[in-house]
């Protein structure tokens, strides 16, 4: 600690800090355009100068080491005067079009001019201008307005992990750019619009929409993964004009993925659905809420008188808030069926019972982890803000593993990559516990060994093992591949084993707000009934006569589109909640209920931290839509079901912490598989696109044009297997699955693992497909050409 | 001009004689940092590939250095040496910053425009020459100055710079 002065104030800081570092938390204002906190320090805007004692000149605030008795002036005439003259500069070949720049309003340059800057201009030469460049759907560029900070390039380069943006050319000639034109490809390049002091860098889709000063803003949490990233809202005239971050040091920090950024897109979309609608005799109408829901709770309540109430099955999708999870499962299990849940892609429920929770870890111990190892997890787009944790926890030098289906870019800078079937995947992590059961002194492990292969393990699992055991904190990632496989549970048990022997943490990263769904009881528990209750697989096996489904679209979300489309046809009674509705939807359903969207409803998302956050409505329902825990608390109502009086999301939050109190879940079971045999053949690698994971962002059109969502429907391959069936890329190929045939064009793709077939799911091609993740057969359809 | 291998793998990248002198300047920095190789890694391949770089051969040095293109690409839009369009067998290149511009710069560009009959920039019909304006070179001492490929020339009068043209042809 050393003792300081700035502007007279007395302060003890660490002299690890920078002057500006001192001044930030001190409240003392210093104007910059270069620094960031988040950011390495470039000192090349000048903006920051102050005096200081003993120094000839002015110094860069940001750019200088506190030291013993340092006195700092940042009002003085020689900092006033250094700052006035770089102010000046800056302003030399920026040009005066606040009026048509839509950053006008929330410039920094605009109020840093205000502030420090003179009322006229001696500059009357002519300035320069530079050529807009085109960096994809999401980020607009006016690089004319440019000044040269560089925070982009070193975001890209030292966040995002990859240097897309650079500054080519020399003094007058420096531009920013990616010399080459492309758009960029970064998960999280979104964040250099609110990086960018300028108008240089804005937002694409919210060109010329609103002005800073006519919108409010609303705090709000993003639905599309576990993060539950903290956002902000800001609306005008009742509509969200457009979302940007809100610093969370624990979740977030100060970004936010592209797609909690340019999801809201997808609120007014046409399919957005505005009035409640009914089928009667086969025809569909409009009609009042009244009419709708009392026509849902008819039709259910036929159904269990005719078929009994274990007929009735319940599908919510885990982007609801925790307050309609609670309701819906109570409402469901008011009307007497268990057949609940929110694991659409889950197929193996093996080990139901064990409890997979989090508990004592948080994003902090993954940004303190030694060794990360992930299975079946695209990181980028599952979970980006997790990516960017993992990204910076491997620069510090952790070791990371990467162990999935398709080897993926991960723009980090040191990973051991593993692109394996299913199968290799298994034989590997047997590997790995055969090369730690020596250090297996005081666990027993006797059950396990007669399931192991007999060999001794590979360098690479010897390696991974080593990483593991030597690890101060390690973390082992289950993502959403391994978390569809149909035999998951027993991967699930040998990395719990892996994790006994290397006291790593086992984390199942939960599919946006599941935590949530898991602490309201969205689950297939016996509690309504006695019968064995049906999960998110078998009440699609079992086909129900009558489903609820709360922002599903079965053909794109669930596991087994063929049979979920199939069952829902047969059955007899379908209600679909929906922020959408499509014709689709209108060819399996007979009631049709408006839900209200995150940014229009109350409610609580619980993020991967296990912290709840609780956030209001930003605008009114659109159209007749409404909440969902008025529609379920109304259903419920209707249902003459008791304990159905709620007023408030609040007041729904309370009672589930109540009953939390009362009753905790997570109960602890073993479950051992009998074995660690695979199904044979290759496997289907259903893998969900970053931007089709939730019917919202499904219609965010500037997401959809983004590079990463074309060619969704092509199969890929690796090239060895495709000399082995005597395939060629570009040709058409026929995909079989149970019986089933499907035309699809190959492409070759060193990046899929060996006896893997790779088609993305959650398309109109995947939705005529059975179940993901299991196996296929692809041969040649017809001649060669 | 040799041929020279500009995609595919990193180690079968330009040629071999080509690949051993890079090699050589990277081996001199440590292990990670191949950017501060970067700089005389662009003049080795600007020397083998007729005195400019191309877009082609600016891609493979990125993926040779394991560096991102762009970085590649600031660097070589930063420095007048370095060519990113075709020039002539020599390359005059005139300061007409402050010292040599006061001590008669603008005769001596004046006075090779007219001998070699191209502007600034440009090179002439034969392919021979390259003629371009540079800033300071640090030899104000000497100051009318050029640099004619990779030698300097100082205290020039209009007749060195024919003595030294000639010279050449």
């Amino acid at each position: 600690m050393v003792n300081i002065e700035i502007d007279g104030i007395p302060l003890s800081v660490d002299s690890s800090k920078m002057i500006i570092q001192a001044a930030d938390e001190a409240g003392v204002d210093i104007p910059r355009f270069c620094y960031h906190k988040k950011l390495s320090v470039a000192a090349n805007c000048r903006m920051c100068l102050v005096e200081v004692d003993g120094s000839r000149k002015a110094l860069p605030a940001c750019a200088t080491l506190v030291s013993e008795g340092m006195q700092i002036r940042t009002q003085s005439k020689i900092a006033r005067d250094a700052q006035r003259a770089v102010m000046e500069f800056l302003l030399i070949n920026h040009p005066l079009d606040c009026p048509i720049c839509d950053q006008g309003g929330e410039c920094e340059l605009q109020d840093m001019s205000m502030g420090y800057g003179a009322g006229i201009s001696r500059f009357s030469e002519r300035k320069r201008v530079v050529p807009d460049k085109n960096i994809g759907p999401l980020i607009q560029t006016d690089m004319t307005r440019c000044i040269h900070c560089t925070r982009c390039v070193r975001f890209g380069q030292e966040i995002a992990g990859i240097k897309e943006l650079g500054a080519t050319g020399r003094g007058e000639h420096m531009e920013i750019g990616t010399y080459v034109e492309h758009s960029l490809v970064s998960e999280l390049s979104g964040n250099i619009i609110d990086l960018c002091p300028v108008g240089a860098l804005t937002s694409k889709p919210f060109r010329y929409k609103a002005r800073a000063w006519e919108m409010t803003a609303h705090p709000s949490v993003a639905p599309h993964d576990a993060v539950g990233s903290n956002i902000e809202v800001h609306v005008r005239r009742n509509e969200v004009m457009r979302v940007v971050p809100r610093d969370n040091e624990d979740l977030n920090e100060s970004w936010i993925s592209d797609r909690d950024r340019f999801s809201y897109l997808g609120l007014n979309h046409p399919e957005r659905c505005v009035k409640p609608l009914i089928k009667i005799q086969g025809q569909w109408q409009e009609t009042d809420w009244q009419t709708a829901l009392e026509y849902a709770v008819e039709g259910l309540k036929s159904v269990k008188a005719k078929n009994g109430a274990d007929q009735i099955a319940g599908l919510i999708s885990p982007t609801a808030t925790t307050e309609e999870a609670y309701l819906f499962q109570k409402w469901l299990r008011g009307l007497g069926t268990d057949n609940i849940d929110h694991r659409l892609r889950q197929q193996d429920f093996a080990d139901d019972a064990c409890d997979y929770s989090l508990q004592d870890w948080d994003l902090s111990a993954l940004s303190r982890s030694d060794a990360i190892v992930m299975l079946g997890c695209s990181v980028r787009s599952e979970q980006p803000i997790i990516a960017h944790r993992i990204r910076q926890a491997n620069l510090r030098g952790a070791a990371v593993f990467d162990i999935n289906f398709v080897r993926h870019e991960l723009f980090m800078p040191n990973v051991h990559q593993h692109a394996v079937s299913a199968k290799a995947m298994m034989q590997m992590l047997s590997g790995i516990v055969k090369s730690l059961l020596p250090l297996a002194k005081d666990i027993d492990t006797s059950d396990w060994l007669p399931l192991l292969p007999d060999r001794s393990p590979t360098a690479a699992e010897q390696n991974v093992a080593m990483q593991l055991s030597n690890a101060a904190e390690s973390v082992i990632l289950l993502g959403e591949l391994l978390g569809q496989h149909p035999q998951g549970a027993k991967f699930r048990k040998l990395v719990s084993l892996i994790c006994r022997l290397t006291g790593a943490k086992l984390v199942w990263l939960p599919t946006a707000n599941s935590v949530g769904h898991w602490q309201a009881g969205a689950i297939p528990r016996p509690k309504a009934s006695e019968s064995i209750p049906l999960n998110a697989l078998s009440m699609w096996q079992q086909s129900c006569r009558a489903y609820v489904l709360f922002n599903v679209e079965p053909e794109l979300d669930c596991i087994n589109p063929s049979l979920a489309m199939s069952s829902l046809q047969h059955a007899s009674f379908v209600v679909q909640i929906n922020n959408f509705v499509t014709e689709q939807m209108q060819s399996y359903s007979d009631v049709i209920l408006p839900l209200a969207a995150f940014t229009e409803t109350s409610g609580t998302f619980i993020s991967i931290n296990k912290e709840w956050q609780t956030f209001t409505g930003a605008v009114a329902a659109k159209g007749d839509s409404r909440p969902g825990w008025k529609i379920l608390r109304v259903l419920g109502n209707l249902s003459r079901l008791s304990d159905f009086e709620y007023t408030s999301s609040e007041e729904v939050l309370n009672t589930l912490k109540t009953e939390l109190r009362i009753q905790p879940h997570g109960e602890q079971q073993t479950y051992l598989p009998e074995d660690l045999l695979l199904d044979k053949g290759l496997t289907y690698i259903s893998e969900v696109p970053s931007y089709r994971c939730d019917p919202l962002v499904r219609r965010s059109i500037a997401l959809q044009q983004t590079p990463e969502m074309q060619d969704l429907t092509t199969v890929r391959i690796h090239p060895e297997l495709a000399e082995k069936l005597n395939l060629q890329d570009g040709q058409q190929v026929l995909l079989s699955q149970n019986d089933q045939q499907h035309a699809l064009e190959l492409k070759l793709d060193e990046t899929i693992a060996h006896d893997c077939v790779y088609l993305p799911a959650t398309t109109s091609v995947s939705a005529r497909l059975g179940a993901g993740m299991t196996s296929v057969e692809i041969k040649s359809a017809g001649s060669l050409t | 001009m040799t041929e020279m291998q500009v995609t595919g793998p990193a180690e079968q990248l330009f040629n071999e004689q080509l690949r051993y002198r890079l090699d050589n300047w990277i081996a001199k920095y440590p292990v990670n940092q191949t950017q501060s190789a970067l700089i005389p890694c662009l003049h080795l391949i600007q020397d083998a590939n007729g005195g400019w770089l191309s877009e082609d051969l600016l891609k493979a040095l990125a993926v040779y250095l394991d560096l991102p293109f762009i970085s590649v690409m600031e660097v070589a839009t930063f420095y007048t040496m370095f060519e990113l369009s075709p020039v002539g067998q020599h390359k005059i290149s005139v300061c007409t910053n402050i010292s040599c511009q006061l001590c008669g710069s603008e005769a001596i560009v004046e006075h090779l425009q007219q001998r070699l009959g191209v502007t600034l920039g440009g090179t002439t019909a034969d392919g021979k020459f390259t003629l371009k304006e540079v800033e300071c070179l640090g030899a104000c001492c000497g100051a009318p100055m050029l640099l004619l490929d990779k030698q300097y020339y100082e205290f020039l009068t209009l007749e060195k710079v024919d003595e030294l043209l000639e010279g050449i042809k």
